[in-house]
């Protein structure tokens, strides 16, 4: 158990470091950052309880927030995220029933899964979030544009992590 | 009760994600400028639509009397007009402009020919020196100055239009008093130009030119146009002001002569030391 929050606690220090110090200086021509830190709601165990679930988020986005000027946007954005992984879990798997407690992984789930996954969370985490950043429903289509092609260049560095993280467990075990 | 607090704890996911949500609202709306103006701005055209409609709706019981107002608006400003379109020939209204201790005389006339397509446009009026028109007069419409009286015959008058090459007219910015010399540069009969202001003035889209009265032509104050646009061009040392003319030389019909009673007084003066021009 310990162990387990140990291990939490430092994967959130590691991805906020990431996305505060290095991601979000960031602006690909100008309006596209990647975000990594939805990872660490995206890798919360399949089992956890859906008040830490919430709770994590929201806290998770208001530091994002804290630290980029930006109050209520991320965690906004980071909770409808975590309110909807529930449903998108049960959407595209088969099996529903997830007794252990363990992590939407390579290990686990397979790459594939994983994928698919990653980007439909990741792409309503942005949608919500550049939508709430620009207020308004006129030029929705630079919105869309700016929502999908982060989407990209966020979900491929998720991919990144996943697989970084995927050696160093299989090299541990 | 219980079925309440049962019902909220069974969907308490919904209910959290719901709370943290308001919460996550509540500071964005509370520390960004942007997001609150905004919310605020919806607000008010919500609360401003609304009241629109009311007063659209209630508008109609107080319409009486508006008109009444109207009506007694309308017979004090028309004792007030120096010229009105509607009467008769021979007429004449004489107007004290207290300010300058000047009096001006109106005649009113018809345009019966008029041009605006050539470089040098004329009009002619229906009213000549039988009438009391002379040479120097100015010929004011009702939306601003139109000519200078040229040459009269028993009873007609030409009129050089604003739009003709040999027309300068002496107007200045109605907010500061600058003056500057109004002139046509042909092509388009919408648009005059106005010359040597200088460019320390502060000018704007929209500023409206009036008569300076210093020709002894025309009263001061008289429409012309606003600003359309404004540039200094490169070499100048005064702005070169297109000016939007309100009136329409199109579609003239009825004008006013002005008759200035002081101008060979002025005149006199101003040869006799010669200031005059």
């Amino acid at each position: 158990m310990d162990f387990k929050i140990i291990k939490h606690t430092g994967r959130f220090l590691i991805m906020i470091g990431i996305q505060l110090l290095i991601l979000n200086q960031i602006h690909f021509s100008g309006f596209i950052t990647p975000y990594l830190y939805p990872l660490f709601i995206l890798l919360l165990p399949f089992n956890i309880k859906g008040y830490t679930l919430l709770l994590t988020a929201f806290f998770t986005g208001l530091v994002i927030d804290i630290f980029s000027d930006s109050p209520g946007m991320h965690a906004s954005a980071t909770l409808i995220m975590a309110f909807l992984r529930p449903a998108v879990i049960s959407l595209i798997t088969v099996k529903t029933e997830f007794d252990q407690d363990i992590e939407p992984r390579f290990d686990f789930m397979g790459a594939g899964w994983v994928f698919i996954y990653t980007l439909i969370l990741i792409f309503i985490h942005h949608l919500s979030l550049f939508t709430l950043e620009i207020f308004r429903f006129a030029d929705y289509g630079e919105t869309m544009l700016q929502t999908i092609l982060s989407t990209a260049f966020s979900v491929g560095l998720i991919m990144l992590a996943h697989i970084l993280m995927g050696t160093q467990k299989k090299t541990k075990t | 009760m219980r079925n309440l607090i049962n019902f909220i704890t069974r969907h308490y996911f919904f209910f959290l994600f719901a709370l943290l949500q308001v919460v996550a609202m509540m500071f964005i709306v509370q520390n960004n400028t942007y997001h609150r103006s905004f919310f605020i701005n919806s607000s008010n055209f919500i609360t401003g639509n609304i009241y629109r409609m009311q007063s659209g709706i209630t508008q109609y019981f107080s319409l009486k009397s508006i008109n009444e107002q109207l009506m007694e608006e309308n017979t004090r400003l028309r004792s007030q007009i120096p010229g009105s379109y509607l009467s008769t020939d021979q007429n004449i209204f004489t107007f004290r402009d207290t300010l300058h201790q000047r009096q001006f005389l109106y005649l009113n006339a018809r345009v019966i020919n008029n041009s605006v397509r050539n470089r040098n446009n004329h009009m002619t009026l229906n009213k000549g020196r039988l009438h009391g028109i002379r040479p120097d007069m100015g010929v004011i419409g009702p939306n601003g100055v139109i000519g200078i009286v040229k040459d009269v015959s028993g009873n007609f008058s030409s009129v050089i239009s604003l739009l003709h090459s040999d027309m300068q007219i002496s107007a200045k910015i109605q907010k500061n008093n600058h003056l500057g010399t109004i002139l046509w540069q042909g092509f388009d009969h919408t648009k005059a130009t106005m010359l040597y202001i200088p460019p320390h003035v502060e000018l704007e889209k929209g500023d409206t030119i009036i008569t300076s009265g210093f020709s002894q032509i025309f009263p001061e104050g008289i429409a012309i146009g606003v600003i359309d646009e404004f540039e200094v061009r490169r070499g100048d040392n005064f702005y070169t002001i297109d000016v939007k003319l309100f009136t329409d030389f199109n579609k003239l019909e009825y004008v006013h002569v002005v008759q200035n009673i002081f101008l060979e007084e002025v005149d006199g003066l101003e040869t006799q030391n010669g200031s005059g021009n």
